[in-house]
């Protein structure tokens, strides 16, 4: 481009000053669209899930009355208590295995197969979800008929593969940042390993074992394909009784009990955001 | 002198345990993580490559004989009479619809997202936190019931088509749901976070004062961006464009709420066999095909990463 200093407008204009380089004014107008986008669908459902009324468009009055409803339905109990059961148990599991990985990776030194341990914890975020929900599938179906060991566990033990690299990630990241410092010098006045873990170790990265259980357990309580493939019959979690009740038709008892999961894991994730924050 | 040598060998066989313990204990902490993933993440995935030999099961599952069928099937329809072999695309179509539309969605997310990393990296640090909350917070929120309010918003008698009845503009409901565009709006609706998040993550560290530098230089403000802020964040924008179109390939709950089913993606190809479809052999190759273009996605991806360091490219 030939010397366009002050010839065009806007674009092509050369300005001056860091601040006024920084600002694109364009963009903040995109921004607080997507902030728009992404929130008002989510709003509507919440607004209407209080509305006294059959209809999910039309407003009449405030109310509670499809939070009563979606209480007392029997199935929605029934699978929330399965949601439950699975995402507390999963989540266990899996903040236990991922905690002692993440030592082992951050605290363990540099070691050959490191980078392909590390990419083997991440291994369930790179495939795309249905390919393992179906190889799941397949897989248990075989060692369902081999061990005739049936029940919820098979489950349990799906979602706590894939709830690993969730719970993995902030306790990994709260160990990098962490000195080892207050570690070596417990070594040093003779504390033995499981010392130093118990007394100096975890109570420093219990913020992000923290954060890594709460993430853990949103993703197992929301996740829809992998449980719709793999849970047997009876097994319904709460998304996947919602997932049914949608394909049957739209109802407010729906938007009750999909707002209640979102406030879950609203408070969730903001504790987490929370947790991580204090350590800067 | 003794004294000391001895106490020398002394040290170096006590490191010697000590780091034989380390790789003990490292490996003992490893190892559960190894077994949960490699035995229920990755074995099941060679079950599936066996799978996809087989012969489908009347009530689903396999019968355990070998057929290549499952891939034949993929190109080609047997016919019912002479057992002639047709050529059929309706599986290929499913396949070039679902990477076309994984293929916009990427480019949809980067065009929008891209504005709202760079706003949020030119915040003040105090203000990053609330945006980066508002950005993180739908990434976790569950995607179904996002979906689903994106189903109340687009549908005939949603919130759209009340509101612009309402204001005049139109007599009768636009017809949204179940079209190409409710399925691609609600793969954008879902995945743009997946970009929005790298993309910051390297524009965090970027230096603004290079954008002085540039227009010092007599740059314009679309030159600047071009040669110097894109480059910069080329590692962030190829890992958001690797997460976005690998879930959007695969993606089972868009298609299926807003694409009315009648939309197949390959997400939903791949569910059918294993549910009504009953052929279990020709969903678990379709994975695998699935597969094989996600990591052809991933090798492009690291490729186009790495040669950043390349030069001007």
């Amino acid at each position: 481009m030939t010397d366009p200093v002050g010839k065009k407008p806007g674009l092509f204009k050369r300005v001056t000053g860091s601040r006024e380089l920084r600002r694109q004014p364009l963009f903040t107008g995109i921004s607080w669209l997507v902030l728009l986008f992404l929130y008002a669908p989510v709003a509507v459902l919440i607004v209407f899930s209080f509305n006294d009324n059959r209809s999910v468009v039309r407003w009449t009055e405030f109310s509670l009355r499809w939070y009563t409803a979606a209480l007392d339905n029997g199935d929605i109990r029934r699978s929330a208590l399965i949601s439950l059961e699975v995402a507390l148990t999963a989540t266990v599991f899996a903040t236990v295995i991922a905690t002692m990985a993440a030592l082992a990776t951050a605290r363990g030194g540099a070691f050959r197969g490191r980078s392909a341990a590390i990419a083997l914890i991440n291994q369930p975020l790179m495939i795309p979800e249905i390919v393992t929900a179906i190889a799941t599938l397949s897989f248990f179906s075989i060692l369902r008929q081999l061990t005739g060991v049936t029940g919820l566990g098979w489950l349990i033990l799906a979602h706590t593969v894939f709830c690993i690299p969730f719970a993995y990630m902030p306790i990994r990241a709260r160990l990098s940042d962490m000195p080892a410092t207050f570690e070596e010098a417990a070594a040093d006045l003779y504390a033995a390993p499981w010392q130093v873990f118990r007394h100096v170790t975890l109570p420093l990265l219990m913020p992000g074992v923290m954060a890594g259980a709460m993430l853990a357990f949103v993703v197992s309580l929301d996740d829809v394909i992998i449980t719709l493939l793999v849970a047997g019959p009876g097994e319904t979690t709460l998304p996947i009784y919602i997932l049914g009740q949608i394909r049957r038709g739209v109802t407010p008892e729906v938007n009750a009990v999909s707002t209640i999961l979102i406030a879950v894991t609203v408070a969730m994730v903001a504790l987490t955001f929370l947790l991580q924050r204090k350590r800067k | 002198m003794r004294d000391a040598l001895q106490t020398q060998s002394k040290l170096r066989s006590a490191q010697a345990t000590r780091a034989a313990r380390k790789r003990r204990a490292r490996l003992l902490l490893l190892l559960p993580a190894l077994l949960v993933i490699g035995l229920f993440g990755l074995a099941p995935l060679s079950i599936a490559l066996v799978y996809s030999f087989l012969e489908p099961g009347t009530y689903g599952g396999v019968e355990w004989v070998f057929s290549p069928d499952a891939y034949v099937q993929f190109l080609y329809e047997r016919d019912i009479f002479d057992d002639t072999l047709v050529f059929n695309s309706a599986y290929l179509q499913i396949f070039g619809r679902s990477f076309g539309l994984a293929v916009i969605t990427m480019i949809g997310t980067l065009i929008v997202g891209f504005p709202v990393a760079y706003f949020i990296a030119a915040r003040p640090p105090e203000q990053r936190n609330f945006w980066l909350f508002a950005i993180t917070l739908p990434f976790w929120t569950n995607l179904l019931i996002r979906t689903y309010s994106m189903l109340l918003i687009v549908r005939d008698e949603g919130f759209i088509n009340l509101m612009l009845i309402k204001a005049g503009l139109i007599s009768k409901p636009l017809e949204m749901l179940y079209t190409d565009g409710a399925v691609l709006a609600g793969l954008v609706y879902s995945y743009l976070p997946f970009m929005i998040l790298p993309i910051y993550a390297s524009l965090e560290k970027f230096d603004f004062s290079l954008l002085e530098a540039g227009h010092d230089l007599y740059a314009t403000r679309f030159n600047v961006f071009r040669h110097i802020v894109i480059p910069l964040t080329r590692p962030g924008i190829v890992a958001g464009c690797a997460l976005v179109l690998i879930p959007a390939l695969g993606a089972y709950i868009t298609p299926e709420l807003l694409g009315g089913g009648k939309k197949l993606m390959i997400g939903n190809l791949i569910a059918l066999q294993f549910g009504a479809g009953r052929n279990w052999p020709f969903g678990s190759a379709a994975a695998l095909i699935l597969m094989a273009l996600v990591l052809i996605a991933l090798l492009v991806s690291l490729r186009a990463g790495a040669s950043k360091e390349g030069g001007n490219d």
